[in-house]
């Protein structure tokens, strides 16, 4: 491949850039919205310490997807059952953190087994066929983009009903507790609601790459920033960057979305830990 | 007697717990007056923590009956009651500041959309002056020292004014300015009026301010002033086997119990610390 492949790779399109954008409106509203539910998300995420079960609950949301594909049923309610199932399951088990990564660990490459083995038994097209795997959001068709932008919506809702006691027990399980914080039941609610938003993912960046949606933005936020206003809305910020800017730099060319939404997002969280550590620095050098 | 008007903090009937076949202890009677601060001692697994969840409703009692603040222990967690946990370090990386902390205290059982509401704001300033936190209250808790933390979890405890306080090993981990510091609080707060039972292992730093000790060790527990319990004679009785209570450089220390290994442990950090 010659640095001009390259180029039209990545830039052939631009000179119908608008006629494009125009086609894959729906896809960049989508995108904005899941930037925006997993940032937010992802605050948590980092405060009880669960990366390695989002991965984990995406991989088995691959297998649902994949299951779905080879059945015929729709891809969504596909990935959506396996993603339900995956984090019921962990939320249920593993309320320990050492369990929960335990059961992590098995069930993972169990699920992503499953989704090869269906993909494999697949006949249909096979162009796209992993595109569950890497994502690649503007092969998916508008109604489903529809029903995507509304599994987000609900995870968005629901989050903010149980933000305060969310907060609480992810700080300070005990004291929620004893302060009348039904804290199982919120616990089982976050694994549900990050279930969802795992599965809108899946369709949008692929099962392997969610993390880049759902941990790296908080993870960036929370080296820049400790508010508990700040944090969320800068996380939902960088979320929304990633997954836009993404989608909007891909569609110049032929390249997938992926690799340009994971690169925006690590570059943000490069940009904040420099800036965080620059900060402290100086914090220590006043003291 | 308590007046009709003021309902004791805390009354507990015949209590049994256990902890799945095997019966922490039995027949536990225990009333704690408002002002009154009862300090619960005993070696580590006796069922100290699980005394205080019980109070909480967090955790069934096998046996008896529990009355906190006139009402009948039931469900989960009691918003009337003050809890304050051990000084367990927050990661550093914690999205929330001093005030916040003091905050779940007034907010942090609240479903719904987060809008704070009239009054919750000048209330958190109120509280956070009381702990004396005003200075680093602003500052990401990540980054405060476990004693600044404490302070602020003191805060949080006694967002409700509760006529109830908790406190399960509240100075562990403390250095020693500090846990005078946290003692100093949790006796302003008894001065108001309110019952303090206080879960430790190291009786020293509240012994100037406690005016009841429960010491639970072998399934068995004495209850008295700290003169009549903390002596050789009463805990080799509660023990069954020979222990001595020592008094070196103005403090207590427990020679030959299960934990005694510990408890030196712990007085060697506080001389350190005060050198």
């Amino acid at each position: 491949m010659t640095l001009d492949d390259i180029g039209d790779a990545m830039f052939g399109g631009a000179a119908q850039y608008g006629e494009i954008l125009a086609l894959v409106s729906n896809s960049v509203w989508a995108g904005a919205i899941l930037g925006l539910v997993g940032g937010l998300i992802g605050v948590f995420v980092m405060q009880r310490d669960m990366a390695f079960a989002v991965h984990g609950i995406s991989e088995l949301s691959f297998a649902g997807a994949a299951a779905a594909l080879l059945i015929g049923m729709d891809v969504v309610a596909g990935s959506l059952v396996g993603s339900l199932l995956a984090a019921a399951l962990i939320g249920w088990l593993g309320a320990r953190a050492r369990d929960r990564n335990s059961i992590i660990g098995v069930l993972m490459p169990f699920g992503l087994g499953l989704g090869i083995l269906f993909l494999s038994l697949y006949n249909g097209r096979a162009a796209g066929r992993f595109s569950l795997l890497t994502g690649q959001i503007v092969s998916v068709q508008s109604a489903q983009l529809g029903w995507l932008a509304v599994i987000c919506g609900i995870a968005l809702l629901g989050l903010l009903l149980i933000w305060r006691p969310l907060r609480f027990d992810s700080l300070d399980p005990q004291s929620a507790a004893a302060r009348g914080v039904p804290v199982v039941g919120v616990s089982f609610a976050f694994m549900l609601l990050l279930g969802l938003v795992v599965a809108v993912a899946v369709h949008i960046i692929g099962a392997l790459l969610v993390m880049a949606l759902v941990v790296t933005p908080a993870a960036a936020a929370l080296r820049v920033t400790a508010g508990p206003v700040a944090v969320p809305v800068l996380a939902a910020v960088f979320g929304v960057v990633a997954a836009v800017g993404g989608i909007l730099l891909a569609i110049m060319g032929t390249l997938p979305v992926s690799p340009y939404i994971t690169t925006i997002s690590f570059l943000i969280y490069l940009v904040c830990r420099i800036v965080g550590a620059r900060r402290d620095r100086v914090t220590r050098a006043r003291d | 007697m308590t007046s009709q008007t003021i309902p004791a903090p805390l009354a507990i009937r015949g209590a049994a717990i256990r902890r799945g076949d095997r019966e922490l202890w039995r027949g536990l009677d225990l009333d704690v007056a408002p002002g009154e601060l009862v300090a619960v001692l005993g070696p580590s697994g006796s069922g100290k923590t699980t005394l205080l969840r019980a109070i909480l409703g967090l955790q069934d009692l096998s046996e008896g009956s529990i009355t906190a603040l006139g009402q009948p222990v039931r469900g989960h967690g009691n918003r009337r009651i003050g809890y304050l946990p051990q000084a367990r370090p927050l990661p550093a990386e914690t999205s929330m500041r001093g005030r916040d902390l003091v905050a779940l205290g007034i907010d942090g059982h609240r479903f719904g959309l987060p809008i704070p509401r009239r009054g919750d704001r000048a209330r958190i300033d109120e509280l956070i002056h009381a702990v004396g936190a005003d200075g680093f209250a602003d500052k990401p808790v990540g980054v405060l020292s476990g004693g600044e933390q404490q302070r602020l979890r003191v805060g949080q405890a006694l967002a409700g004014d509760p006529r109830l306080l908790l406190c399960d090993e509240p100075l562990t981990s403390l250095d020693l300015a500090n846990q005078q510091a946290v003692v100093g609080l949790i006796d302003a707060h008894r001065r108001t009026g309110a019952g303090v039972l206080l879960v430790t292992h190291d009786v020293n730093p509240v012994l100037e301010i406690v005016d009841r000790i429960l010491y639970i060790a072998n399934g068995q527990f004495t209850l008295g002033t700290p003169q009549e319990v903390l002596t050789t004679e009463v805990l080799s009785d509660l023990y069954g086997a020979p222990v001595y209570v020592l008094e070196a450089g103005g403090r207590l220390v427990v020679v030959g119990a299960p934990d005694a290994e510990q408890t030196a442990h712990h007085h060697h950090e506080h001389g350190e610390d005060e050198a």
